[in-house]
């Protein structure tokens, strides 16, 4: 029977695994700790969390290995839309040469879509060996029902060791209809993807809890391993116009369109030209600007910088700029090169949406915001006074330019 | 109109806090609550059973203490609420988990959508939601900001729904029974009623084991689940940022001197 042991003998009572238990079911009685199997969820933190190997989580083996020797090939889904291959189809490739270098095998890329055809060569421009394509009408805009129809047989004819897609709104809605249809193993928004070298698994490491807790994950006994990536992590794949791949053309299923969705139309809407998903560097406004006329400040600098504009929930909730701006745990979470924070507190619910950029600067009056404790760099003071006349510098140093 | 709306009971981030001395969750003596994106579902079945009749059944699964985020969703406006609680099911991964939330679904029988949040808090998946839809084959639209029309005097009975996408928003049709999982922005969530935190604290809620559901065990629980999570860690945090105090006349140049590099 699968559960949770804790080992009398090795416990010292240190009590380290209590507070980290997310539903309070360990307790320490006469210095060990004692768990209560009706709170536990089996999740895992406290054996991390303990220095003496005195909790083990049990597995019981699925019966019957099973082998998977015929499983090989490292597969990226290349997320487009109009034909145009979306950057993070570039960053998988990346990884995947990586990882298919270690187990000595190839890089495949599923482009679906219609009139699509003819990008195939970007994707073997950028690291694929193979590209599986499924060129068709029907397949013009995404929808999860249809994709993985398609998705679904070509993993069953050919195989693939590992499946990677980007953590985006279709990446991950797609992988999680694949990942059940197929009974295969699903990480998701992994920040980082090795192979472990004695067990040649897929070492998929995430961040849960927005962030405050990194959790790595293996998926020893069921094929393909399949991930989703979080963009902008991982560094895109060079153009090399002298690589060769294949080009594959997959069986289109003869009931291609699930007559029960159907898609309509496609709006585009971003009040700024940059996405913040997708962008190097955000330029963020918090409650601190005090009025909505403030945030073109914000807006100022970010264009300036050819920045998106980002948004704490404040500002959303009070009208000042779109949701499809907010930055935070009921936004988006961003992973740009540099984030600017401009008059953002920073409430943990902001936090876990940026903390993973690379650098953050802060401008906030309270010299005890929490933001100031994520940021690299940061002025105390006034964003109405301090954003304008960043703005001017960096103006006049483009000016010089 | 028939709803069934999934929820899950997360610690409260709100109060969650890193100890700074070993990095890690401090999540002693946190409050358990609704996973924040869950309150949306909620309140958008409340909203169409107004509109349209029925009922909204609330589905959980969990350890036993769940019962108090049913009974809190209860208080919101749903109508019934099924608590799934097994030994067998821990350990689930969202494989599983999206499983055995399928099977009770299918029990239920009688429904006409169902309801998740966008993500759990804790988890951040958004992968259970899809998984569900997949178990039952329901059609699915994830990250839904509005639900702008329901038919349900049409054959096939049909609902248009604007899906979130990352730049902008694309209109969806589904053929009812379907599954949306939505996001903050489709509407404002009520506070509870008087009357119904009254009914939900006299609300029978019943439990569910692996016996009523009858899923094979070997694909539930730490066993059927295809993921295992080897180590879980804090990630190094951030320590010595530079920050300037003082006139901005000032300050501005000195932080533009150490960041114009980035540009």
């Amino acid at each position: 029977m699968s559960g949770i042991r804790v080992y009398p003998e090795k416990c010292v009572g240190c009590g380290a695994c209590v507070p980290v238990c997310p539903v309070s079911a360990i307790t320490l009685k006469e210095k060990k700790a004692i768990i209560d199997l009706d709170k536990c969820t089996l999740c895992g933190a406290c054996v991390s969390a303990c220095s003496f190997d005195a909790i083990e989580i049990v597995r019981e083996e699925p019966a019957g290995r099973r082998d998977f020797s015929g499983y090989r090939g490292v597969w990226v889904f290349a997320e487009q839309r109009d034909g145009e291959i979306s950057p993070v189809a570039y960053e998988l490739l990346g990884k995947a040469q990586e990882l298919a270098r270690v187990r000595n095998s190839y890089v495949g890329a599923l482009l679906l879509g219609s009139g699509v055809r003819d990008r195939a060569l970007q994707l073997i421009e950028r690291g694929a060996d193979k590209v599986y394509v499924a060129d068709h009408p029907d397949l013009a805009h995404y929808i999860s029902e249809n994709y993985t129809k398609v998705i679904v047989e070509l993993v069953e004819k050919h195989k693939p060791e590992i499946i990677l897609a980007g953590a985006t709104t279709t990446g991950r809605s797609l992988v999680s209809r694949i990942a059940v249809n197929l009974y295969a193993g699903l990480t998701a928004d992994c920040t980082g993807l090795d192979i472990d070298p004695d067990t040649n698994l897929l070492v998929q490491t995430r961040p849960a809890f927005g962030g405050n807790i990194m959790a790595q994950i293996i998926c020893p006994h069921f094929r393909p391993q399949m991930a989703t990536v979080r963009h902008k992590v991982m560094p895109e794949s060079p153009v090399d116009s002298s690589r060769q791949g294949e080009i594959i053309d997959a069986e289109i299923p003869a009931q291609l369109r699930d007559p029960r969705i159907k898609f309509l139309d496609f709006f585009r809407e971003m009040t700024s030209t940059v996405n913040i998903a997708e962008a190097d560097v955000i330029v963020s406004g918090g409650r601190g600007l005090q009025d909505a006329k403030n945030f073109s400040l914000i807006e100022e600098l970010a264009e300036t910088l050819g920045a998106a504009v980002g948004s704490s929930r404040a500002c959303v909730d009070a009208g000042w700029i779109p949701y499809s701006h907010q930055v935070g745990q009921t936004g988006r979470t961003v992973c740009p090169k540099v984030y600017i924070a401009c008059g953002i507190s920073g409430q943990i619910q902001h936090l876990v949406g940026m903390q993973s950029s690379d650098v953050i600067v802060a401008v906030n009056k309270d010299p005890d915001a929490p933001i100031f404790q994520v940021a690299d760099y940061g002025i105390v003071g006034d964003v109405l006074k301090v954003v304008p006349l960043l703005t001017a510098q960096f103006k006049d140093a483009l000016a010089r330019k | 109109m028939n709803i069934i709306v999934c929820i899950k009971q997360v610690p409260d981030t709100t109060e969650v806090k890193i100890n700074p001395e070993t990095n890690t969750l401090v999540r002693e003596g946190v409050d358990s609550v609704i996973n924040p994106f869950d309150m949306y579902a909620i309140e958008e079945a409340v909203r169409l059973k107004e509109r349209y009749g029925g009922k909204v059944t609330l589905l959980s699964m969990g350890p036993p203490q769940a019962e108090a985020a049913l009974r809190e969703a209860l208080a919101l406006g749903g109508d019934e609420a099924v608590l799934l609680s097994d030994r067998v099911f821990a350990g689930s991964d969202t494989w599983s988990t999206s499983l055995v939330l399928a099977r009770a679904i299918e029990k239920i029988k009688e429904f006409d959508l169902v309801l998740c949040g966008k993500q759990a808090s804790d988890g951040d998946t958004a992968q259970v939601g899809p998984g569900i839809a997949t178990h039952i084959d329901l059609p699915q639209a994830t990250y839904v900001r509005k639900i702008d029309t329901v038919h349900l005097d049409a054959d096939p009975r049909v609902i248009v729904v604007e899906r979130l996408l990352e730049d902008g928003y694309e209109l969806l049709e589904l053929q009812l029974p379907a599954l949306l999982t939505v996001v903050k922005e489709i509407n404002e969530p009520r506070m509870p009623s008087l009357r119904g935190k009254m009914a939900a604290k006299k609300a029978k809620i019943p439990v569910w084991n692996n016996e009523d559901l009858g899923i094979d065990e070997k694909t539930i629980g730490l066993k059927g689940s295809p993921t295992q999570v080897v180590k879980v860690f804090s990630p190094p945090r951030k320590t010595g940022g530079k920050v300037f105090q003082g006139d901005p006349q000032e300050t501005v140049p000195r932080l533009f001197e150490e960041i114009k590099e980035l540009f």
